[in-house]
């Protein structure tokens, strides 16, 4: 078994969301995380609060963002354990996340 | 390998969350502002459903709310004062300012937010179907396409709805307080309107999907309740509408079988009936007997009271009904209750009377064609008198005018049968 990166970009309808649809979709994901924590193949996982800073370039110019506007956010992000890449990205097809239109990136972690 | 119980959140916690954040923010930012509390309160939210999804706070409605206080505390301080006054002065209106918000967010304080925006939602400055799709929206916490599905119709007349409202509100100024004197009174009665329309809403209309219905009523007794905690509010017809409400409420899961198909009174597993809200209900009712105003609410709750008390149908006390629909009839005279008024009498064994009260209720020509009860009722009074091909006819109206899957259903059953005796 390896560890994979889960890495959650964000679902741009999500704002979108009244009260009820939003705690129906953190409630699928508590279910989620739980269906992985009983396989034995969840290791961690952390979320990201919305807005942030840039740092970029030689100059190290510091701007605001990423902003909620711009369409790939980064959420937050899983690490699991599976087989291969495939078995990886199969888990990611259990974000609650997808039908709202948002994606998961799913990277090997290397060991050294 | 041991796991972690699956976490859980309070059932609506959100959406209730939702209401009291709005209600405290439009208190702030003013009801002309209230855009700008529901932004404030969408933000909140969106954060939270970011952060929790990894795991919940201790306390998550305590979150919610530290997150709007801190936001709302944000606006002041930006909007502050520092451009009109002096340093100094503007420093000490902001720190007051803030002390105020900070108490507005204060358990007691929040309570009396949510029922003034109860009263300004209701305001009779508004139409009525924009005082309960802001009710819903502001004080429930319900989204756009809940509402429109609740109240069946589309997102888009819901939207023109509460643009409207948040319109008359602006133009006229309408005050975040609760009224005094005459004025509550007054006020009062168009909160037990809305109140009222909600639940039946949820209650009645078979066509919506059950989940929606449920929320429905159950929001309407919440908010009925909310009313009744607060000193303004404990009216005893604000108790005769919760009385009412929890009685009619106790019947919710006996009325639809596992087929969708409707279940009416005489057929109805008594047994599945909510024993604890017809306790409630009981209880509530005993506290509206007070005072010497006898409302509608009133009337209704102990004609719901009645069939509650029946041990089966046939025990039902149907001259004690019968007096009840009488004096309701006396304070709203609405050929819905002649209508209902004409069942009770035709199960005393009143049936020609019944179908005579009926013919003769003003403008029930055009009533029978347009509103399939009238039909599906006679239809019913033509059965017991073995009148056929009346009953047939009255039938096949009804099941032309309903557009319910479930009420079709029923009434095309009795149609066959009627179809089968007359030949």
């Amino acid at each position: 078994m390896k560890n994979f990166m889960l890495i959650f970009i964000n679902a741009e309808r999500s704002d979108k969301f009244s009260p009820e649809e939003m705690q129906s979709n953190m409630q699928q994901w508590f279910g989620w995380i739980d269906s992985l924590k009983a396989q034995g193949i969840y290791v961690s996982g952390e979320a990201l609060l919305p807005g942030g800073k840039t740092v970029k370039g030689a100059n190290a110019i510091v701007t605001d963002g990423p902003f909620a506007e711009s369409k790939e956010v980064v959420g937050g992000y899983f690490i699991v354990k599976a087989e291969s890449l495939e078995a990886a990205a199969e888990i990611g097809k259990g974000s609650p996340d997808l039908p709202h239109g948002a994606s998961v990136e799913v990277r090997e972690v290397m060991k050294f | 390998m041991q796991t972690a119980p699956a976490q859980q959140l309070v059932d609506h916690l959100f959406r209730h969350e939702s209401g009291k954040m709005v209600a405290v923010l439009a208190r702030i930012f003013g009801m002309h502002n209230l855009e700008m509390a529901e932004d404030v309160v969408q933000e909140a939210f969106l954060k939270a459903m970011q952060a929790w999804k990894f795991g919940l706070p201790p306390n998550p409605a305590a979150w919610l709310m530290q997150t709007a206080r801190n936001k709302a505390i944000d606006i002041v301080r930006r909007e502050g004062y520092a451009r009109r006054y002096s340093a100094e002065l503007a420093e000490q209106l902001t720190a007051e300012t803030e002390n105020t918000v900070v108490q507005f967010f204060s358990e007691h304080e929040i309570s009396d937010s949510q029922l003034r925006l109860v009263f300004a939602c209701c305001h009779p400055s508004l139409k009525q179907e924009d005082q309960v799709a802001l009710t819903l929206k502001t004080v429930s916490g319900f989204g756009v396409a809940e509402i429109a599905r609740a109240l069946l119709t589309n997102e888009a007349a819901i939207q023109k709805r509460l643009y409207r409202a948040k319109q008359q509100i602006k133009e006229t100024n309408i005050n975040f307080e609760i009224p005094e004197g005459p004025a509550l009174h007054q006020r009062l009665e168009t909160v037990y309107t809305v109140l009222y329309l909600l639940f039946n809403e949820g209650y009645n209309s078979i066509n919506a999907e059950e989940l929606i219905r449920k929320d429905l009523c159950m929001e309407a007794m919440r908010l009925c309740k909310l009313l009744s905690e607060n000193k303004a509010g404990a009216k005893p017809s604000t108790y005769a509408l919760l009385a009412l409400m929890c009685l009619q409420a106790s019947r919710f899961d006996s009325r639809v079988d596992e087929n969708n198909s409707i279940i009416l009174l005489p057929q109805q597993n008594r047994s599945k009936w909510d024993q604890q809200l017809i306790q409630l209900g009981y209880c509530y009712l005993n506290q509206s007997s007070t005072g010497e105003h006898l409302s509608v609410y009133h009337v209704e709750s102990a004609i719901a009271a009645e069939h509650c008390l029946a041990a089966s149908f046939g025990q039902t006390n149907w001259q004690h009904l019968l007096q009840l629909y009488n004096i309701l009839l006396g304070i709203k005279p609405t050929p819905v209750i002649m209508l209902n008024r004409a069942v009770v009498l035709g199960s005393c064994g009143q049936t020609k009377q019944a179908l005579k009260e009926i013919m003769a209720i003003p403008g029930i020509d055009v009533l029978v064609q347009t509103q399939y009860i009238y039909s599906a009722v006679l239809a019913d009074l033509y059965l017991t008198l073995r009148d056929y091909p009346n009953a047939q006819k009255m039938l096949a109206q009804s099941i032309a005018l309903t557009t319910s899957g479930a009420e079709k259903k029923l009434l095309g059953e009795r149609l066959a049968l009627a179809s089968q005796q007359s030949a």
